[in-house]
């Protein structure tokens, strides 16, 4: 089962997280709350919508920088939360990632809000698959 | 790491303790500044000492600490024929700046109006994630912005004529590349202009006490010029337009560099050569949304003169509510220095920093051609906001820059955990400043104990000889995101 943590103390005008899966999909899924954690509490947020992404790339670092990279550009462009993801990725000559975000249109007067995610970083980004899963660094800019 | 002393406030590491530097790294601060300092600032400053072209130094300021690629609080300069462009000098948030409007209106007369006052701007100022602001572009308007900066704002009714002689670079930067700018870009800025942001950007009410004046006579001749007159001041960007243009060149330069033969110790450094075509191209690309944040604060400013002349039933002329000055602190641009009797031309980077040009700079229109350029650093919502003014030493000694803020020393989550926003919001209400945000968790993430004593970061670039204290203003009713 895939989760998150926030690391205290690296670039700390910023904010950094490691996220786990135990698979590459479980790694994304807990990148993508990660990422939206730092912008709002997750517990408070509505079902109300779905957003489908798709995405190739031909390793999974870049998957994942352009994972992240597109649901920051979602919240923007639709000005919304995602809460929950369903995230598959199949292995071929390009990795394809096929993903079901689940979140709510922003409403700051009824949710708890915290600060936007202007970018993700390639600052000490990292991607690694291990004996128990995958593990990833990111440092997002705020 | 060996840290040389150089002079009381100038701290050096020499090239030989990293593989790959190619000049010294520079830290300006006070001993107990450089003693704050996280470990990532020295890490990141010699990583930018080892970048292709880099010219004399890399520089950190007083407020530096430890950012992405660049540390926050970055000066490098790179010769424009051999070096390189990294949008990791510059920020995601391109043109992320500090603007200044003063008031004729003194505390006494804005304190019984505060909380309607603050209450007002939080409404016409959207701040926080994923709001949109008031002013509909087309998409060629759009264009016409990232072109025309603070300019096309002015023509459509959004600032008076006047306001571009107090903006840098008159508000608009002239190489702007429209057509270097994705259509991501524009989908995901479109809608933000006249917002704020969020994270460290807030909308202030300040006030200028006489015992916090340094210097009566250049702050006269700024429009500082009564007791406790009340300014405004705000910390915003190009919001998500400049953040993709960030984003999208910083994966371009990544896939670039092999072909450039570059390589950087951290990816975030990514960057190409100034005169390759990813590297001219950006150049437009980041003017193009360095005009949109120009704009984005115009626009701002309109709402700040609409909503003061609304609550005090007065034209905004009346009230006196012109821009003192607007500094870009997230930005690279090309300029001329003379060292050792040659004139060198030098694309500086400034990241967290601020231009600080001293009398007789190129570029600078009256009444800055003979004062220098005002610098805006701000501070935490607690603390307070300096004024202070460029010096002909800072171009002699930092690429014409100066600090940017008081730089944080305590992470966003850390600093949640040690307070709850709304225990700040009653605390600082107490201490007579009226807070309205867009979320109590950003509220305590920006509380003063996270950041460093600015006092101290304005005394250290007044010492260093690189700006003049002004004034120090004090907050009393503060908008965040």
């Amino acid at each position: 089962m895939g989760g998150y943590r926030f690391l205290e103390d690296v670039a700390i005008a910023d904010v950094a997280f490691e996220a786990w899966g135990v698979d590459l999909a479980d790694l994304l899924s807990a990148a993508g709350e990660a990422t939206f954690a730092v912008m709002a509490d997750l517990a408070g947020i509505p079902e109300e919508l779905t957003r489908r992404v798709r995405l190739e790339a031909p390793d999974p670092e870049t998957l994942l920088f352009a994972w992240l990279e597109e649901l920051i550009y979602r919240k923007d462009v639709d000005a919304v939360v995602f809460s929950r993801f369903a995230v598959k990725v199949t292995e071929g000559p390009l990795l394809r990632l096929e993903a079901t975000c689940i979140g709510a249109p922003i409403r700051q007067d009824q949710m708890r809000m915290r600060a936007d995610v202007k970018a993700v970083t390639y600052h000490l980004f990292s991607v690694e698959r291990g004996e128990d899963g995958w593990r990833a660094r990111v440092v997002l800019d705020i | 790491m060996e840290v040389k002393r150089i002079s009381e406030y100038v701290w050096e590491i020499p090239p030989t303790e990293k593989p790959g530097m190619l000049v010294p790294a520079r830290i300006i601060a006070s001993a107990e500044l450089l003693a704050e300092m996280d470990r990532g600032v020295f890490e990141q400053v010699t990583n930018v000492a080892c970048l292709p072209g880099i010219y004399r130094y890399a520089i950190c300021m007083p407020d530096g600490h430890w950012g992405y690629g660049f540390p926050i609080g970055g000066v490098a300069a790179f010769d424009v024929k051999e070096g390189v462009i990294s949008p990791g000098g510059i920020g995601f948030d391109i043109n992320c700046g500090m603007r200044l409007l003063r008031t004729n209106l003194t505390e006494a007369e804005v304190r019984p109006r505060l909380r309607e006052l603050v209450d007002r701007l939080y409404q016409a100022v959207p701040a926080g994630v994923g709001v949109k602001g008031f002013v509909k572009l087309s998409r060629s308007q759009l264009q016409d912005v990232m072109v025309q900066g603070a300019g096309w704002c002015i023509r459509n009714g959004y600032g008076w004529p006047g306001d571009e002689g107090r903006i840098e670079d008159g508000g608009r930067i002239a190489w702007a590349d429209p057509a270097a700018v994705s259509a991501r870009a524009v989908e995901r800025g479109i809608g933000q202009l006249g917002t704020l942001g969020s994270g460290n950007h807030y909308l202030e009410i300040q006030v200028l006490y006489p015992e916090n004046i340094f210097d009566a006579e250049l702050a006269a001749a700024l429009g500082l010029d009564r007791p406790n007159q009340v300014v405004v001041m705000f910390h915003c960007g190009s919001r998500g337009f400049g953040h993709q243009v960030g984003t999208d060149y910083l994966q371009i330069f990544a896939r670039a560099m092999p072909r450039y033969g570059i390589r950087v110790v951290d990816k975030e450094l990514a960057c190409a050569p100034f005169q390759s075509p990813e590297g001219q191209q950006y150049f437009g690309a980041m003017a193009s949304a360095a005009n949109s944040a120009f704009a984005n604060r115009q626009v701002i400013t309109h709402r700040i003169r609409e909503v003061f002349s609304d609550v005090f039933k007065r034209d905004p002329r009346e009230l006196g509510l012109e821009i003192i000055y607007d500094v870009a602190h997230n930005i690279a641009k090309v300029e001329r220095y003379t060292f050792d009797g040659e004139e060198k031309e030098l694309l500086v980077h400034r990241k967290g920093a601020t231009r600080s040009f001293g009398p007789g700079s190129p570029g600078l229109p009256p009444p800055f051609d003979r004062l220098g350029q005002p610098v805006i650093v701000g501070g935490s919502m607690e603390t307070g906001s300096f004024v202070l003014m460029g010096t002909r030493q800072a171009m002699e000694e930092a690429f014409g820059s100066t600090a940017h803020g008081s730089g944080r020393t305590m992470s966003r989550t850390a600093a949640r955990k040690k307070t709850h926003g709304r225990d700040l919001l009653k605390r600082l209400e107490e201490k007579g400043i009226m807070v309205r945000a867009a979320s109590y968790e950003g509220v305590a993430e920006e509380a003063g104990f996270a950041y460093k004593d600015i006092s101290q970061v304005a005394e250290t670039v007044d010492a260093a000889g690189l700006s003049r204290r002004v004034a120090l203003l004090k907050p009393i009713g503060n908008v965040k995101g």
